[in-house]
Order: C-alpha cells, then structure tokens, then sequence
C-alpha cells in the first residue's frame, strides 16, 4: 500500500514519512530534508549560497518585519500556514510602503509531523512568495506532544524607493479612509474549518500578498498617509490602534463597509461581529480626500483591491473615537477587541 | 441578506420612530428583558432614534451576566480536578469567580473547553470514556431544550462520564421581582423573543393583568425593537395592559410542544439566587429526581457553597433597570472588558460591555 502511494504522490520520497527528531538534529536526516525537501522548492541564488545567512545589496531606506504563525488547522479553504507566513510578512513590508526583497523562514515542527503535509506547506510558501526570495532559514523538531504540527515564523526586507513617510504620524483631519474590500473571510473560514461548521457554501479565506496594489498606488503618485493590514482584531482594531497613535477621530459608514452574504450569515448564526473577524488579504488606507476618487479607481483596477471602498473620514479628536454610522443611522462606537474572539487564527 | 436586512432597513425604522414620537404623550420607561436585544438596541443606536420622553431600561436577561458567583467558584474548582473536561459556551469563560475565572484554570493546566452547543460537550464525553466531561448549563428557557436534550441522550445511551452544572432561571419570576418591588420603575416590558419561542406567551397573561403591566414579545433585529416599543408605547398611553404579540413569525401561543415536554421530563423547578439580585422564588431549574445522576454539583461535592460578591460592583442593580451602566463610579475606569469587576461587563449580551464597547464616547458624539 505504502509503496503505491509513493509512486502516484509528487511529493519527493525522503527518509520516512513522519518528521522525527533527528530531522532537527544536524545529521544526515536534517541534510535529507533540506537537500531533498527545502531547497528544491525555494531554490534561488541567495539560497543557493548555502550559507549561514544571505549577503544582498539593498538600495537606500529598508524596512524589516518579522511574524510567526500557529494557525489551527494548517490547512483550510482557501489556504494554509504556509501562505498566511508568507503572504502575512509580504503584506506587513507592503504597509510600510516597502517593496518585499527578500524572505527567511523558519520552522518548529512537531515529532511525528506528517513529511507530506510539510511538503505541502513548503510548496505552498514557493508559490506564495512568487518572485520574492526565500533567502534562508531554520528547521527545528521538538518532542511529540511539545507542538502542534508546525509553527513557521517568517521574516522579511523591503526597500523603500518613494519619500513617503507612510504610518499613524501622517494621518490627518480631512482624509478618506479607504477599505480594500468586503470584511471577515478569513476569520470565518478558519473557524468553520475548524469547529466543523458548514454552510451553504463554502467561505474561503481572503490571504493574498498586498504590495501590488500598494505598488499601483505609489505609482500613481497618491500621497498615501498611512496602510494597516487588517488582521487579528480586524477592521475595528486596525481603526482604533490607528486613531490613538494619531491623536484622531474616525467615522466610518457601515453601509459603505462591504460584508459578504455568507460571512454575515456565519456571522449571524455564530454571534461575531464583521468588523471584528480578521482578514488576511485586506487593508485600511488613508489618502487625502482629495485624492480618494483617484485612489479608489485605482484600487479597483488590482486583483486584490478590486472591491476596495471609500468607508469613512478622519476628522480631529477626541483622540481615538472610532465611531460608525449604523444601518439605520445612529452613531456607535467601534472598540479595539477585548479577549480573543477566535482562537489561533494566524 | 434575506430575511435579516428588511429588518434592519433605514428608512421603515425612522418611519416607526416618528410613529413612536407622535403616539407617546408623556415620559414613558420601558425594559427590555433580553440581553441580546440590549445588545441590538446599543449596537444599532437604536435608542437615539426615540424620543428623549422614552427611556430603555435594560433587563436581567443575560444569562451569563445573572449566573451567581459561587456557580463559577464552583466550576473553576471542577474545572482544575484531574482527569476532567470541563466545557461551556465561550462567553463564561471569561466571567470572574471569587478570585479567578476559568480561563486563569486553563492556563494553570485545567482543560477548559469552549463549545457551541452542549450536544459537543456529550460527543466530547463519548470520546474520552475514561474522563469525566461536565458542562457548564446556563440560560433562560431558551438554552434549556438543548441542555435537556443532552441529558437525555447521556442518559439513554448511558454515558456516565458526563454531567453538567446547571444554572437555569427562567423570565417570568424575573419579570416579577422587578414589577413587584417597592423601587419599581418600569412601566412596560418588551419581553424576550426567543424565550416565547419555546414557552409562548400563556406565561405571561397573569403577570400583565395582576400588574396592570404591558408585556409585548419582542425580537432582536432594529424594526423588531422598534415595532416593540410602539406597541408598548401605544398600550401604555391607551392605558391597556396585555400581552401583545410583536414577533409573530417566530412566537406562537402555545410555544414549542416538545421543547416544553423535554424541558418538564429533564428539569424541575427551583429558588434560584441570581447575581446581584438575590434569590427569586421559583426562578430556576434543577435536574428532576430521574436525571439526578447528572448533576456535577453532586458527583464532585461542590454544592452548596455560598460566596460574597465584589462590594463596588453594581451589576444587581442595572440588571434590575435600576442603574444605567454609566452611573457606576468603576464604569469604564477600574470595570473594562478587560479587567471585568461583574459578569455584565463580561458578555456581549451585558449591559455594562455593550455600552463600554459602543457607548463610551456617548457624551461627546452627542456634542
């Protein structure tokens, strides 16, 4: 039986079929994996150097992030751990205006971690990362019972070639706050997947890399003032971090504010608010309003953004009142998530 | 979406609001029971769309918010006993006992598991034959079906590893205590759909006419609310007293047969102290002398430990309607969602947290 799956798989045979301790330990079954596994999937000049790290040039300003990833379950619509780290650490370089340069990846796996799931996870990372190098990177095992699967932590560099100053600090009373379009897939997906909910239709998570619309927007000279990926605490968190750090208010429409009918439904049903489910392909950008029509336009010329609204305006203190015109027009306060909502969802 | 968005249309609830304004002549004060339609109500805004002459007093139908505390002292003792799971829905988790909640247990060690319905916390015992599975019942009439039916089944396919902590109250004797006492100021009530659902609304005919009270039923989504209070509105200036129907395409008269029967076979009727209140007379259930073998509060000795409540913590009296969340000194400064001194400022259902997470700033954006 064994042998017959072997041969139909494309996964490469390595030495057994589950991560064992050794996998970590520096030997020839560490070697194995890395020659037979790794390498094969990310290979790149950077990569190839077979250092203990990656010697690049890097032109002018660089921005440098870092994030690690323990989502339950690894694999779910529309993803997997794998994509989430690299999509998460592309998109948090994207949000300081930087173009992602290069990547590294480093993985705690679980004793008895399936090799074919790690396969699977890798191979998801290489075409996640598309053009961007995974330049190095770690593999560790820890004792069965001492994880859960595999955790993976991405890092990344990002060269800033415009002169913006893109963060909180440059947001202003009068702009537009621009969402890149409808809330909460994400979020939703997981927890479906999760707890074994199931509806009519299957709700697959938004994780997408953002730089390319980022990128549309800076090439069209919009004097972006701030970008917020929403992720854990979702749009209101986003909102709300931003206002304080700002020293602003923001009003935000929820009519504007797309939401999915199969995610407003799961929403209904599980008692969670839109506004409060993560995303993993979404973002908040603030523009002069002058500029917001323009912006819009060409957000909704990208794949990522192309259901991107204008969603609410800035407008001076009281320092961090995020506030939210209901559907049926009374004013309510958006708050910064208290607790977890949902657990490991990132 | 359907059958969600008609309900929550702009312009039909200005046109109730207007109708609201124009019937009501003098200051009116109203409750709603339930928590999920305080939540509705702070969520949408709904009260700004009323006249100033009509106030919304917020009721004692958070199920959470009204679990005594010695409940959950005793669930946090359960919960960190070897070989048990203990499971509940995730809002309770987060609740403060005495001196911890019980997520303080799970990070100590404890397996304290969130489930959505308490036929996972029995499919959860079924799989861990050799560990006791206890679930943490609370609710009003509406959760009690299903907490009903997971007995049932345990006790049919004889699953003896399982049992829960019940901590049932039913509205009626609630609706009761309120409109009987001495500091009474709610005039009418719009009473909690999902309740009638399962228990109609015979219940409520001698509360309306032995206090000369309007009790209209009442569902959750904005025009819902709003078609309530007309109707109480309507009832009060007319100086009628009834029980009135307002959510018709979920409430039928007699309620819900079965759910009702089940209920009657699993549970009988008790006192029962709710949090910050006290003790109403028949007010809750217990399991029925058959399902006794179920009961976690027997099989682990727990039972009848009495604690005292945090003295700064006013939650008995905003569950009463007596005090609006933003009347406590601690609102907001040392009571956050975060840092909870009551349990109504631990669920989204809680007066306290729905007016923490929508209200805060209320003054301001009124300037």
């Amino acid at each position: 039986m064994r042998e017959e799956v072997a041969s139909s798989c494309p996964v490469p045979k390595v030495d057994s079929e589950r991560i064992r301790l050794a996998h970590g330990g520096g030997g020839r079954l560490m070697h194995g994996l890395l020659e037979k596994l790794i390498l094969p999937a990310f290979r790149n000049p950077l990569l190839d150097q077979r250092h203990d790290g990656a010697v690049f040039d890097v032109p002018g300003r660089v921005a440098f992030t870092t994030d690690s990833y323990v989502v339950r379950p690894i694999f779910f619509p529309g993803g997997d751990i794998g994509k989430l780290a690299v999509h998460g650490t592309i998109n948090d370089l994207a949000m300081c205006g930087a173009r992602p340069v290069a990547l590294s990846a480093a993985f705690i796996l679980e004793e008895g971690f399936s090799i074919e799931d790690f396969h699977r996870v890798i191979d998801s990372m290489r075409v996640a990362a598309g053009d961007v190098p995974i330049a190095t990177g770690d593999t560790k095992v820890v004792d069965r019972g001492k994880g859960d699967g595999i955790y993976v932590t991405t890092a990344g560099v990002g060269v800033v070639d415009h002169s913006l100053a893109i963060n909180p600090a440059g947001v202003r009373p009068g702009d537009a706050v621009l969402v890149s379009g409808d809330l909460g897939r994400h979020g939703i997906a997981v927890l479906a997947q999760r707890e074994g909910l199931s509806f009519e239709t299957t709700i697959e998570s938004d994780t997408a890399p953002l730089w390319d619309a980022v990128s549309e927007l800076l090439r069209a000279g919009i004097s972006i003032h701030c970008l917020r990926d929403l992720t854990r605490g979702g749009l209101s968190s986003a909102l709300v971090e931003i206002a304080e750090a700002a020293g602003v208010s923001i009003g935000m429409d929820e009519c504007a504010i797309p939401v999915s009918e199969e995610v407003a439904g799961a929403c209904e049903i599980l008692g969670l608010d839109p506004f409060y489910v993560a995303n993993e392909g979404r973002f908040v950008c603030f523009v002069p309003a002058t500029e917001a029509e323009r912006s819009l336009a060409v957000l909704r010329s990208t794949r990522v953004a192309h259901g991107a609204v204008l969603a609410g305006r800035v407008a001076e203190g009281p320092r961090g009142r995020v506030t939210v015109k209901s559907r049926i027009g009374a004013l309510r306060i958006l708050d910064m998530l208290s607790g977890e909502q949902l657990p490991r969802i990132c | 979406m359907k059958y969600l968005d008609e309900y929550r249309d702009a312009e039909a609830a200005r046109r109730l609001a207007d109708r609201i304004a124009r019937a009501g002549t003098r200051p009116w004060t109203i409750m709603e029971v339930c928590g999920g339609q305080t939540h509705a109500i702070v969520r949408f805004g709904i009260d700004e769309l009323l006249p100033p002459t009509i106030t919304l007093v917020h009721g004692p139908g958070c199920p959470v918010c009204v679990t005594p505390v010695e409940l959950i002292d005793q669930a946090i003792e359960i919960a960190g006993r070897p070989n048990v799971v203990l499971a509940s829905f995730g809002d309770m988790l987060r609740v403060p006992g005495t001196n911890e909640d019980l997520l303080a247990v799970k990070a100590r060690g404890g397996d304290v598991r969130m489930v959505y319905s308490p036929m996972d916390a029995l499919a959860l015992a079924r799989a861990n034959p050799a560990r006791e599975v206890v679930f943490f019942a609370v609710g009003f009439e509406t959760t009690a079906p299903a907490n009903a039916m997971a007995v049932a089944e345990a006790h049919r396919h004889r699953v003896s590893n399982f049992s829960i902590l019940v901590s049932h109250v039913l509205v009626p004797p609630a609706i009761e205590a309120i409109v009987s006492s001495p500091q009474r100021r709610v005039q009418g009530f719009l009473a909690a759909g999902h309740v009638c659902t399962v228990m109609g609304s015979g219940e409520y005919e001698p509360l309306a006419r032995k206090y000369r009270v309007p009790i209209v039923i009442t569902g959750f989504e904005p025009l819902d609310i709003l078609d309530g209070v007309c109707r109480c509105i309507q009832q009060l200036e007319e100086g009628r007293a009834e029980v009135e129907n307002a959510y018709a395409r979920a409430v039928r008269a007699e309620g819900n047969r079965p759910a009702q029967a089940l209920i009657a076979d699993v549970f009988r009727i008790v006192h029962r102290r709710w949090r910050g209140i006290g003790e109403i007379p028949r007010s809750g259930l217990a399991l029925s002398e058959r399902y006794a073998g179920f009961d976690a509060q027997v099989r682990f000795g727990v039972a009848g430990r009495a604690t005292e409540e945090s003295s700064e913590c006013v939650s008995g009296l905003v569950l009463q309607g007596l005090r609006k969340p933003q009347e406590c000194p601690a609102f907001g400064a040392r009571c956050t969602p975060d840092h909870p001194l009551g349990a109504t400022m631990v669920s989204a259902e809680g007066a306290c947290a729905a007016y923490y997470r929508y209200r805060r700033f209320s003054e301001a954006s009124h300037a």
